[in-house]
C-alpha cells in the first residue's frame, strides 16, 4: 500500500503549493509512490474525509503558511492527529514568514487599517468579521483573526522543516526521497544544507579575502555585476547567514539573497545575527559616517527579519 | 570528561569590602541549593595564601573538581585563582569568578538588594562552570631581536641599552639622521647642559655599536607575526648616496652646481637654507648626506654637470638608487615614534607667517644654537638683535579650538628660551602664560632663577599680535595683546619678536603606525598604553612596547625613563625565552564553515586567513587575542571562543535572570 500524504495551506500566498506543482515530471513520480488523501488546493477532499481518517493513519502531512486565523490551529491540530511526521513546509511555516511581517503591528491596529483606514475602504457601517454570523436564519462560521501569526511548532510538534520561500526542487525532492527510502534524519532537523548560501554560490570563489564595506547599495540604484560576489560589491546579499540549499538560485538571477532558507542550526534569532553580520562589516569606526552608511537600510525590520519576525526574540516581547 | 561535576564555592569578605553589603551567611546558604555544589566556604581574603590553600585542600579532600571564587574584578585576581587550581592539580581553566565587588558592593546602596545580586552572578558563575572545558595554552618562542621605531633620543636610548645587554636591535629612523627633535634643541633645561653634548655621544655610539643595526631614511612598512615573531618589512628611501662607501668629507655638498644653499631646510625650521644636496646637520649621525629628488637639477630635470659625483672620491653618489626592502624578524617591538611641533599657522591671529619677526620656538632653538643659521645669534628679519621679545605659552594647547591637553613641556623651554633671549641679546623678555606647570625636579628653582633674572611673566591667554599701532610707542612694532588675569585688564605689548610656544601633537602618521601595529590611540591621537599606572610602556599588543613623545608629551628625563623601561620590558619578555599565550582563543567549527570569509575582515589581529584548498577560514592560534569579534560576525556560527562558547554564555545568562 502506498503511504499516504496530506498536503495543507494555512497563511499562505499559494507559492508552496505552486512549488509542488513546480516539481514537474517529478511530481508524476511523486503521485506513483504516495496516496494524496488530502490537498485542498488541487484536489477536493473535504475536512470530513481526513476526519475519517484512523489517528496516525497519514504517513506524513506537508504543512504551509504561518497560523493565523482559529481555522488553521483547528485544521494543523487535526491533522497533527492523524499523522505520524508533519513537516512545516516553507518560510511561513518555518518561521511565520510573510504573513508574520504583520507582528510587527498589533492585532486590532491590523484590523483597523483593514476594515476602516486604508484609503481604498469604504465602509461606513463598520462592519468586522465575527465568529458567529446568521445570514437569513443560517449559522456561518467565521474564522477568529488571532493575535498574532505563529510559526506551525508554536501550535503543534513539528517533525521536520522544509524551509524556502518557496522551498527549491532540490529540496522538496530530497525531503520525499529520504521520507520513502526511511531515511530521514533526526527529528527537528532542518532538511536543507548545513552551510550558509555561499558555500554554493558561485561567485564566492571571486569575494575578496576581506569583506570590509563602506557603502551599501540597493538593487535599483545599480546594476550587479553578474561575475562578482554581490556582497563584496555592496549589495545586502544575506547569503552568509542564510542557510544553503537552494542552490543560491537568486544570486544566479542576479539579485541578492534575501534570506528565506532561514538561518542555521544554532543560531537563535536570524535577523540578530544578520545585524551582526553586517555590523561587523561595516568599514568605519566614526558614528556619523556609520550613520550615513545605515541610511542605506531603510527598513531593517523588513531586510533582516523579512521571514522569521514571529521566530525571532523580537515578538518575545508579544509573547 | 566523565567523572560526576563536584563545585567548590568561596566566597571572599574582602575584609569589609564585600561583608558589609553583601549579607555573607545568606550567600552561603543559597550556594548550597546551586547544582553540582558540594563544597561552600567563606574567607576574610580569598587571595591570601591561607584563602588559595583552602581550593587545594578541597581539591585534594573533597574531590572538587571545579571552582568558582566570588570576589573580586577577574582583571585583578583571575589569575591568582588559576594558578591556585592549578598548584592544586586542577585545570586553571576550570575555574570562574564572580565579581561581587566592583560590580556589586562597590556599587549598589542597599544591602538587601546587594545581596540578591551576589546571588544572581554566583549563580550565573556557578552554571558556567560546569561546562567549562579543560584548556591547554600554547606556548611561543621570542625571538631575541628587537625593532625600534624611531631614532630620537627614545630610540636612542632604548637601543644602547638592549644592545649593551647582547641584544641584535634594527633602529629604523625615517629622517637621513637620527636624533629626533632633541637634535635642534640648543640647551636644555633645567640644567641648560647643551643637547648637543649630551645626545650626540649616544648617537656615535648607536652608530658604532656592533649590536645595532641603523636604517635611517627608512620607515617600517608591513608588521606580521605576534609577540615573539614578528615579520617586519622595512622600506629604504633613495639617498642617492652610498652610505658604506661615504666617508661624510662634504665635497659633494661644497661642489654642488648650486654655489649657494638657496633652499628652506627642514633640519632648521626652514629658517635655514641648504643645497639640495646636504647633510642636515654637522653631528648628523650616519655623516652621510642626501639628495633631495625635488631640488636636484639632475633628478628633477635631468640637467645637471654632477659636479657632486665629479667631486666625491670614493664614488659613493649613484642617481639610480631606488626604494629598496630590508625583512627582518624580530621577537618584539619599541615604538618610539615621537610628535611633531604644532602647526603654528593654524591659529591666524598669532600672526605665524605674516609677520616676519613671528617665530615658533623650535626657530628660536636652531637661532640660538651656535651651528644653527644665524651661528647662534638671536635676531630680527633685518638682522638687528631684538629689544622686547614676547613669549607666547600654550601655542596649541590647553585650548578647545585645537588641543584640550597640557604639552607639559613648553612652560619650561619657553623659561628656558627667555632666559637665552635675555642672556645672548639683553632683550627684556615678557613671557605670557595661563599658568606655570614647573613640576619636576629642579624646574621651580629653575622659574625663579628666570624671574630674579628680570623676565617678565603676564598672566594670560595672548589673545592677539598685531602690528596695527594704537600709540606712538607701538608704531612699527609687534603688539602683543592679553589680558592680564593678574591685573584685571587687557595688556597691549609692544615688541620686536614674537615667539610661539607650540605644542606637541601627534605624528602625521601616527594612524599607519597605529592600524600597521594593532595598537590604540587615546582621543587626542596619543598612543594607548596597557595601563596609565602600572603598565605604562605596555600595549594592547604582546610584545609592542611605546616609549617618549608617542604616547604623551614629555620631557626628556621622563622619555628617557620610558625608553629604558620598555627596553626592560624587551629583555624580559627575550630572558623568559617563550610566553603563554591566551587560553580564551577563536576557533572555526570546519564542518560550519561556508567559506564566507566575513571573519576574515573583521579580524583586527590578522588571525584568519582563508584555506583555499578546504574553503573554510582558518585562525592561528598564535595571532588570535581573543576580542571575539569574529565570533559576533560570523553568521553560520562555525566561528567560536574558548570560554567564551554559546552554552556557557546562555547558562550565565539564566543564572543571572533569577
Amino acid at each position: 500500500m502506498k503511504p499516504k500524504v496530506a498536503l495543507y495551506w494555512c497563511a499562505s500566498c499559494g507559492g508552496c503549493e505552486e512549488a509542488v506543482v513546480d516539481l514537474a515530471e517529478a511530481i508524476l513520480d511523486v503521485v506513483n509512490r504516495v496516496d494524496i488523501v488530502f490537498w485542498p488546493v488541487a484536489m477536493d477532499f473535504k475536512r470530513e474525509d481526513v476526519e475519517a481518517l484512523q489517528d496516525g493513519e497519514i504517513v506524513a502531512s506537508f504543512i504551509n503558511g504561518g497560523i493565523r486565523l482559529s481555522e488553521h490551529v483547528e485544521m494543523v491540530e487535526l491533522l497533527r492527529r492523524k499523522s505520524q511526521l508533519v513537516f512545516a513546509f516553507g518560510a511561513c511555516a518555518c518561521f511565520g514568514g510573510i504573513p508574520g511581517l504583520a507582528n510587527a503591528s498589533m492585532r486590532d491596529e491590523l484590523l483597523n487599517y483593514v476594515y476602516s483606514e486604508a484609503p481604498t475602504v469604504e465602509n461606513p457601517e463598520n462592519i468586522r468579521p465575527v465568529p458567529d454570523y446568521k445570514l437569513d436564519g443560517v449559522k456561518l462560521d467565521v474564522p477568529e483573526f488571532l493575535e498574532s501569526c505563529k510559526p506551525l511548532d508554536e501550535v503543534i510538534d513539528v517533525d521536520y522543516y522544509i524551509p524556502g520561500c518557496p522551498p527549491s526542487v532540490g529540496v522538496i525532492v530530497d525531503a520525499l526521497n529520504a521520507l520513502l527510502e526511511g531515511n530521514l534524519p533526526p527529528k527537528g532537523s532542518v532538511l536543507a544544507s548545513q552551510k550558509s548560501v555561499c558555500h554554493d554560490c558561485r561567485l564566492n570563489t571571486t569575494k575578496p579575502e576581506k569583506i570590509l564595506l563602506k557603502s551599501f547599495k540597493r538593487v535599483w540604484e545599480a546594476k550587479p555585476d553578474p561575475d562578482k560576489c554581490l556582497l563584496a560589491q555592496g549589495f545586502l546579499c544575506l547569503g552568509p547567514v542564510t542557510r544553503g540549499g537552494c542552490g543560491a538560485l537568486c544570486i544566479n538571477g542576479n539579485m541578492p539573497c534575501t534570506g528565506c532558507f532561514g538561518p542555521l542550526d544554532g543560531i537563535v534569532d536570524y535577523g540578530a545575527k544578520a545585524l551582526s553580520f553586517i555590523a561587523s562589516i561595516i568599514d568605519s569606526t566614526d558614528e556619523e559616517e556609520i550613520e550615513k552608511i545605515l541610511e542605506k537600510i531603510p527598513d531593517p525590520l523588513g531586510l533582516f527579519y523579512r521571514y522569521s519576525l514571529p521566530k525571532s526574540l523580537l515578538d518575545g516581547i508579544r509573547r | 570528561m566523565d567523572e560526576e561535576t563536584r563545585i567548590g564555592v568561596y566566597i571572599c569578605h574582602c575584609g569589609r569590602n564585600i561583608a558589609e553589603k553583601v549579607r555573607i551567611d545568606e550567600l552561603l546558604d543559597f550556594a548550597k541549593t546551586l547544582p553540582n555544589v558540594t563544597v561552600v566556604r567563606d574567607y576574610k581574603y580569598m587571595c591570601s595564601d591561607p584563602g588559595q590553600k583552602l581550593i587545594a585542600e578541597d581539591v585534594e579532600e573533597k574531590g572538587i573538581n571545579r571552582v568558582v571564587v566570588a570576589a573580586c574584578s577577574p582583571t585583578l585576581h583571575e589569575n591568582t585563582f588559576r594558578n591556585a587550581c592549578r598548584r592544586a592539580g586542577l585545570n586553571p581553566f576550570l575555574f570562574q569568578m564572580a565579581n561581587i565587588r566592583e560590580l556589586d558592593a562597590w556599587v549598589t546602596e542597599s544591602v538587601e538588594d546587594a545581596t540578591e545580586k551576589a546571588k544572581a552572578f554566583l549563580r550565573a558563575a556557578v552554571n558556567r562552570v560546569a561546562l567549562h572545558e579543560e584548556l591547554e595554552v600554547g606556548k611561543t618562542k621570542i625571538n631575541p631581536n628587537v625593532l625600534i621605531v624611531g631614532g630620537g633620543i627614545a630610540g636612542i636610548s632604548a637601543a644602547l641599552v638592549l644592545a649593551e645587554a647582547g641584544v641584535k636591535v634594527y633602529l629604523v629612523e625615517k629622517e637621513p639622521t637620527i636624533g629626533g627633535n632633541m637634535a635642534k634643541f640648543d640647551k636644555t633645561f633645567p640644567t641648560l647642559d647643551c643637547a648637543a653634548c649630551i645626545l650626540t655621544p649616544k648617537m656615535t655610539a648607536v652608530k658604532a655599536h656592533s649590536n645595532i643595526e641603523l636604517l635611517t631614511y627608512s620607515e617600517v612598512e608591513q608588521v606580521e607575526g605576534y609577540v615573539g615573531n614578528f615579520r617586519v618589512r622595512i622600506k629604504k628611501k633613495p639617498r642617492y648616496v652610498k652610505e658604506d662607501l661615504c666617508i661624510g668629507c662634504y665635497e659633494c655638498v661644497e661642489d654642488c652646481l648650486f654655489a649657494e644653499p638657496m633652499f628652506p631646510s627642514e633640519f632648521e625650521m626652514e629658517i635655514g637654507k641648504r643645497k639640495p644636496i646636504y647633510i642636515p646637520f654637522p653631528q648628523a649621525v650616519p655623516l652621510v648626506p642626501v639628495i633631495d629628488p625635488n631640488t636636484c637639477m639632475w633628478l628633477t630635470a635631468k640637467k645637471c654637470p654632477q659636479y657632486c659625483r665629479e667631486a666625491c672620491e670614493p664614488d659613493a653618489i649613484d642617481f639610480n638608487m631606488g626604494e629598496e626592502y630590508a625583512d627582518v624578524e624580530v621577537g618584539t617591538i619599541i615604538v618610539a615614534t615621537g610628535y611633531k611641533p604644532f602647526d603654528a599657522a593654524r591659529i591666524p591671529q598669532y600672526g605665524f607667517g605674516k609677520y616676519e619677526n613671528v617665530y615658533t620656538s623650535l626657530q628660536v632653538e636652531r637661532m640660538l644654537n651656535s651651528t644653527g643659521p644665524t651661528g647662534g645669534e638671536v635676531l630680527l628679519a633685518n638682522g638687528k638683535k631684538p629689544e622686547r621679545v614676547a613669549i607666547v605659552h600654550c601655542v596649541g594647547s590647553r585650548d578647545e579650538n585645537y588641543n584640550r591637553y597640557c604639552s607639559k613641556v613648553c612652560c619650561m623651554y619657553s623659561i628656558k628660551l627667555a632666559r637665552l633671549i635675555k642672556e645672548r641679546t639683553g632683550a627684556e623678555v615678557y613671557n605670557f602664560y595661563i599658568d606655570i606647570r614647573a613640576a619636576g625636579k629642579a624646574y621651580e628653582e629653575f622659574y625663579k632663577k628666570a624671574m630674579e633674572e628680570g623676565v617678565y611673566f603676564i598672566r594670560g591667554k595672548v589673545a592677539e599680535v598685531t602690528d596695527i599701532a594704537k600709540s606712538e610707542e607701538e608704531k612699527g612694532k609687534l603688539v602683543v595683546v592679553a589680558e592680564d588675569t593678574l591685573l584685571g585688564r587687557v595688556r597691549r605689548i609692544p615688541v620686536d619678536m614674537v615667539v610661539l610656544s607650540v605644542g606637541l601633537e601627534p605624528q602625521e602618521d601616527v594612524d599607519r603606525i597605529r592600524n600597521m601595529l594593532k595598537l590604540s590611540c587615546s582621543a587626542d591621537g596619543w598612543l594607548l598604553e596597557r595601563h596609565p599606572k602600572l603598565a605604562p610602556v605596555s600595549t594592547a599588543a604582546e610584545g609592542i612596547f611605546i616609549a617618549g613623545c608617542c604616547q604623551g608629551p614629555k620631557d626628556i628625563p621622563e622619555t628617557v625613563a620610558q625608553a629604558e623601561a620598555a627596553a626592560g620590558e624587551a629583555l624580559s619578555l627575550i630572558e623568559r625565552g617563550e610566553i603563554e599565550l591566551e587560553p580564551n582563543i577563536s576557533f572555526i567549527r570546519r564542518e560550519r564553515c561556508s567559506g564566507c570569509r566575513i571573519c576574515i575582515g573583521v579580524c583586527p589581529y590578522g588571525a584568519i586567513s582563508f584555506d583555499e584548498e578546504e574553503k573554510v577560514a582558518v585562525i592561528n592560534p598564535a595571532l588570535c587575542r581573543g576580542c571575539g569579534t569574529c565570533v559576533a560576525a560570523c553568521p553560520s556560527k562555525a566561528a567560536q571562543q574558548h570560554l567564551f562558547m554559546d552554552e556557557e554564555i546562555y547558562a550565565e545568562i539564566e543564572g543571572v535572570l533569577l
